[in-house]
Formats: C-alpha cells, structure tokens, sequence
C-alpha cells in the first residue's frame, strides 16, 4: 500500500504516469464516471481549506465515489485530546482511502505508520502539500507541452511559502529548467534550499528584488500569497503583504505565451485585471487540481481501468 | 597525573572533547546503570591538548554506542576483556536516532502526539545533518536561530 507525503514520493517515471492519466481523465471523463463506486474517501481536515478539500470531494464524486470527514479540528474527536494515530486507526474502518490535513507538520506520516487505508498529505503546516504541487506541474505540463527547459520566476513569499518549495523540489528533477526568484529580501527562498536543491542539483537561477525587471525573461510565472498566518508579527505582515501587485502594465512586459499560476486564494498580488488576460490561467490550474487529484485517487487505490 | 585503576571487562571512551564527558554520561544513559564508571575530566594529551576519558565497568552488550557517532566520531571506543583492549571500535554516525535528541520545531507534529518517538535521519553525512523525521527541521537550526536573536 502506498501514502503520498511528498511530491518527492513518486519517481519522475511515476509522476509521469500519473501526469499522463489526469491528462486522459481530462479527455474522456465519461469513460471514469463509475470507476470509484462503492468506495469512500475521508478527507479529515483539521483546519480550514475551501479549495483543496472541495477539490478532494470533487474528485472523488467525478469517479463515482462517495465521501466523508470533518472540515475542522473543533468538529472532530481531536477536540476531545484523540492522537492523530488513534483517529487514523477509526477512519481506516469508515472509509477506503483518506486526505489529511493538519496544521501540525508530520502529522500525515504518523498518520500513514497507523492506517491500513492509503493516506494522502493534504497540507501539513508550512511543510509539505504534494497535491498542489501535482496539479502545478499537471497545468504547466497541459499547457505548455513540457516540464523542462522552462524559465521559471516564482514570486512573492519565497521563504514561508511551501508551494514554492514543493514546487522547486519537483522541478529541479527535470533538465534544462532555470529559476527567477522574486521576492522582498526579507522573504527570498530558505538558505536550505538553495544550498541543498539548487545549488546540489547545479540549477541556474537568479535572486531579484523587481519583478519589471525580468518579466520579459520568464516562460512561467508562479505568484504567491504572502500569507498573515506564518508571520508572528503583524507589522511585518502589513509591511509585506502588497509588496508586489501584477497588473495590465506589468503583463505588457511580459512574453506572449508566458503564463501566470497562483496556487490560490489571492488577495491583492494580483490585480483582477489581469484575470481577463488569455496567459493568466490559475483558474484553470483549479479544474487541473480535480483532474490531478482523480489521478492519485485512482493510482493509490490501484484502480486499473481498461 | 591522576591515575584510575585498570578495568577488566568494560569500555574505555577516549579522546573526549574535553568538557564533554558529562553530557555523554547521561546521553548513554550511564547514571541508569548498576555500574562502576570513572569519568577523568580535563587529562592531558598529545594530540589534543587536554580531553576526557570515561572508564565503564560493564559487561560490553550492555551499552548502544551508536549514539557515541552522533556525538562526537573521533571519541575512541576501547573494549576491554580480561584486562585487555580487545577490540577499537570505529565509530560512524548512525542512520536514524531515536529518542535521544528532541524536535524543537513547535510546529512539529512531535510537540502534541501521546508518545511519539522522537526520531532525527541522517540525511547528509558529509555535513553531518540530522533531520526529523516528521517535520524535516534540521537539528540544530533552532537553537542557532535563537542565539541569534540574542
């Protein structure tokens, strides 16, 4: 039985295959109607998400599956003092498989060392959330044919953001990509992942503070949140939160068939101008979550579908 | 210089950095044994100035040197029988340590889940970097973070 805790968790020949079905889910999502029934997902949420849970639920529903779980800690056992590892053992008789997030980190992987159902992370704290990173690659893979030779700028909050460092872990594996990093110096990228991801992998990337300054270079661009909830400090947050702001005059430097990705929500990093602009695509990186998450539900269930 | 008895069966832990004899001590767990323990602190070296010595009067299955490579690889692990050194002990840092160091990170799944193991993977041996298992945080990091912040 496998669990999937990390993008890392899967070989690059595996993530293709998984890649590779979502892209025929995509196609042919009649011939997966039915795949899943009779089968339940539990997704236990023990904080707050409205995207990656309904995204969960919606997967499953798409392949005929039913679904089950709590939205938050306070509507759950957990509540009442239950360890992650008691509650895991309970849900692996209610349910076939199960999306867990916690905002404790490494919560998922006691998780897994209890269940005797596939446990997939859906977001442990500020460290791991492999299905965002999944359905990253999924949209650049569908909308621009490849996931090497790309130029990539990630902006915003480098340092907190885990979507960005899943994001660079699972890209450093494919050849010929190259990182613009744009971020305030207060929030650049950790130093553990440009020496032991970056600079171990002999990846080129650049560090900048000016996003004008490089729009014209990029073929993706990734913006990010700077997110109130890892700050300890208000000031700070205040200080940082709409440091960068995309809007018309901004995508006017920016390449024809660049695309701009947000792992969503957005707050005011980008403008709602720019969502009308043909390459701003994370509203469709949204339906890519769906089909990337079918794909996992089918791949870790075994499900073979002829 | 001061001298200690010879030992007939046991281990002698040398080269110790000196004033590190007494963290060991109780990371090896030597205050829970029936045993008698000679802890020689600040002796005279060759090679290294001035180090620690601990002597240990046990049966040799008795203690998990393993945690000794997390420590400290240089410190040499003399076993003795009879009264005599019978084998020098490489020491190598061990794959995975298990309850021994603790996870700072207040994130960390460790720091609420009932009796969880504490459990740290060596992830780069050249750089000797022990990560938890759960959250990956370095060991280390955060105590350095708040040195700094100092």
């Amino acid at each position: 039985m496998r669990h999937l805790m990390s993008p890392l968790d899967f070989t690059v020949e595996e993530l293709d295959k998984v890649l590779s079905l979502a892209g025929e889910i995509e196609k042919n999502p009649e011939k997966y109607a039915h795949v899943c029934q009779g089968k339940k997902l539990a997704t236990i949420f023990y904080e707050p998400s409205t995207r990656t849970r309904l995204s969960f639920e919606a997967a499953m529903m798409n392949l005929g599956g039913n679904v089950l779980g709590f939205s938050s800690a306070a509507s759950s056992s957990a509540a009442k003092g239950e360890s992650v590892s008691d509650t895991i053992r309970m849900i692996s008789c209610y349910a076939d498989i199960c999306a867990m997030r916690h905002p404790k980190e490494g919560a998922p992987l006691v998780a897994s060392m209890h269940s005797s159902i596939p446990v997939i992370n859906a977001g442990d704290g500020g460290h791991q959330h492999p299905t965002q990173t999944i359905t990253d690659l999924l949209t650049i893979k569908s909308l621009k044919g490849r996931l090497g030779n790309l130029t990539i700028g990630l902006c915003g909050d480098l340092k907190f953001g885990r979507t960005v460092h899943s994001l660079i872990n699972a890209l450093v594996r494919y050849e010929g990509v190259k990182f613009v990093l744009i971020s305030p110096e207060e929030l650049r990228v950790p130093g553990y992942i440009r020496e032991e991801v970056l600079d171990a992998n002999g990846i080129e990337y650049k560090e900048v503070v000016r996003l004008e300054d490089v729009m014209s270079e990029l073929d993706l661009l990734y913006m990010t949140r700077v997110q109130k909830e890892r700050f300890f400090n208000e000031e700070d947050y205040v200080r940082m939160k709409d440091f960068y702001i995309l809007d018309k005059q901004k995508m006017a430097l920016g390449r024809e068939d660049m695309l701009v990705l947000h792992p969503l929500p957005r707050v005011n990093e980008i403008s709602v101008e720019v969502d009308d602009d043909p390459r701003a695509v994370y509203f469709k990186q949204v339906q890519y979550g769906v089909y990337a998450r079918m794909a996992l539900i089918l791949t870790l269930l075994n499900t073979k579908v002829e | 210089m001061l001298n200690v008895g010879r030992l007939n069966e046991g281990f002698v832990l040398d080269h110790i950095e000196a004033g590190k004899s007494m963290s060991i001590y109780h990371d090896l767990k030597l205050d829970k044994l029936d045993c008698c323990v000679a802890i020689i602190k600040n002796a005279r070296s060759n090679v290294m100035g001035v180090k620690d010595i601990i002597k240990v009067e046990c049966d040799i299955e008795a203690l998990d040197l393993d945690i000794l490579g997390f420590i400290d690889c240089d410190i040499t692990v003399n076993i003795i029988k009879d009264g005599e050194i019978v084998e020098k002990k490489e020491l190598s840092l061990p794959e995975t340590i298990e309850n021994v160091i603790k996870c700072k990170n207040p994130r960390c799944i460790t720091s609420i889940e009932q009796e969880l193991k504490h459990v740290f993977v060596l992830t780069d041996k050249e750089k000797k970097i022990y990560r938890c298992k759960y959250c990956e945080e370095k060991y280390g990091e955060r105590t350095k973070e708040r040195k700094k912040a100092k």
